[in-house]
């Protein structure tokens, strides 16, 4: 049961990384918990998640692995 | 050798099979508007009318300047300082004469925006901070227009169509991928970030690629679904979008209501009050306001008029102090500083404190003579 996480954008500045992998991940808010603790400054940032490429709103449980990304809003143009 | 006619000028896309004379038809029938004509708008506004597309609206308030040129590729050095929409509708009249052109020489608003894009069936999101995105999505919903979004960031870009009517989908819009606006600063744009030119290129040329495949019925455009490019590693990543009933609540019900929406409010909404140069100056006199510059020790101009401290965001960044004043402002040079640091210092005093960031920097509030000042050091 793994997470395998894309990040996006800032978030990959933030983070340091574009790809992650985590272990016992039972449900997105848990991921997204973890994901706070070991980088404080998610906390404040906006982003969206898809959970296998569909975005998703609210607390999904996670089953076998998953490919879960985090995108947040660009506004250049 | 023939005389070429207008049809020679489509020849090469009316003899792809699934174009056709009914396409080209369907493109001389459309009606599109581009919002922004800069590093998106350009390269879409190019293809649109080569391809050509019947009536063509262009809305920029702004003016082109040399920084521009690197990836604004309508404009040339003999255009820095003219309005870029004027120019770019005199370039799109160049190459196809046979198009209506509609020039907004604008700045687009809640108050002239629902106006503008009404007379046209597709609008391209081509501008540069959130508020024109909330605002120009909204505009989409409630005239039901079909929105063709696009924007960048360093070296990746995003790409999706929102709002579509369509029998069988519901559409999705700008809100049901990111209700919450980000906060000022938290996203930095071309300016800040800085970006390469071929991305807002290949980005804005894939914005008119979506619109001609919507205007001519071929392939599948990205309706509910977004697709982001990175430039460095060239990996494409699509998603699908899902519509949410809590964020059509968030998007004004009717004209008037839009037209009272604070979307610049709204973009800063939970960042601290911005404070007006005029009401800066009259908090100056208060004593029991403590006035912080956020900027780096011994930057330039310096601040003599009114007792402050000096703790630059760096600093609060790692370690914020304890403020025992209930009112705190804080300036730096154009505001973005001191916007940050209003944001950590909300996070941290929440409402035990007002908090308030000088929006412009003192750049605003004492223009002659501190720039008289940087003048006499260079």
């Amino acid at each position: 049961m793994q997470v395998h996480l894309t990040l996006f954008g800032q978030l990959a500045d933030i983070t340091g990384k574009t790809e992650m992998i985590l272990h016992d991940i039972p449900d997105t808010e848990t991921l997204i918990k973890t994901l706070h603790e070991m980088y404080p400054l998610l906390v404040n940032a906006k982003y969206a998640i898809a959970l296998n490429k569909k975005v998703i709103k609210e607390n999904t449980i996670l089953i076998g692995d998953n490919n879960i990304a985090l995108l947040p809003p660009f506004s250049g143009g | 050798m023939s005389n070429p006619t207008k049809n020679d000028r489509y020849q090469r896309q009316i003899s792809l099979k699934e174009l056709g004379e009914i396409g080209q038809q369907k493109l001389k029938n459309a009606k599109v508007i581009v919002i922004g004509a800069g590093g998106l708008g350009c390269p879409a506004l190019l293809y649109l009318a080569g391809a050509g597309v019947g009536r063509i609206g262009i809305v920029d308030f702004d003016i082109v300047s040399l920084s521009n040129l690197h990836r604004q590729v309508l404009f040339s050095v003999n255009d820095i300082g003219l309005s870029k929409a004027l120019r770019a509708g005199d370039v799109l009249e160049q190459i196809n004469p046979d198009i209506e052109i509609i020039v907004f020489n604008e700045k687009l608003s809640n108050a002239n925006a629902l106006e503008i894009i009404k007379g046209f069936d597709i609008v391209l999101d081509g501008t540069d901070n959130f508020a024109s995105r909330y605002m120009i999505n909204d505009a989409c919903v409630i005239l039901k227009k079909t929105l063709v979004y696009g924007a960048i960031s360093r070296f990746e870009g995003q790409l999706a169509v929102f709002n579509h009517p369509s029998e069988t989908l519901t559409s999705v819009n700008y809100r049901d991928l990111f209700p919450v606006a980000p906060a000022d600063g938290e996203v930095l744009n071309c300016e800040e970030a800085g970006v390469i030119g071929v991305l807002p290129g290949i980005i804005g040329t894939m914005m008119a690629n979506e619109t001609i495949k919507l205007i001519t019925e071929i392939g599948n455009a990205l309706i509910n679904r977004l697709l982001t490019y990175n430039s460095l590693n060239n990996h494409f990543f699509e998603l699908e979008l899902v519509a949410i009933p809590e964020t059509s609540k968030m998007i004004p019900e009717s004209a008037n209501a839009f037209k009272t929406f604070n979307y610049d409010w709204f973009c800063s909404a939970n960042s601290a009050f911005e404070l007006k140069p005029e009401e800066f100056r009259q908090m100056m006199q208060d004593k029991n306001i403590q006035f912080i510059d956020v900027r780096e020790a011994g930057e330039a101009p310096q601040v003599n008029d009114f007792e402050h401290i000096n703790i630059p965001l760096s600093h609060l960044q790692e370690q914020i102090p304890e403020i025992s004043a209930e009112t705190i402002v804080l300036f730096c040079q154009s505001g973005k500083r001191s916007a940050g640091a209003a944001e950590i210092l909300s996070k941290h005093y929440g409402t035990s404190r007002k908090i308030y960031s000088l929006k412009d920097g003192i750049a605003s509030w004492q223009k002659p003579k501190y720039y008289h000042n940087v003048r006499k050091k260079s």
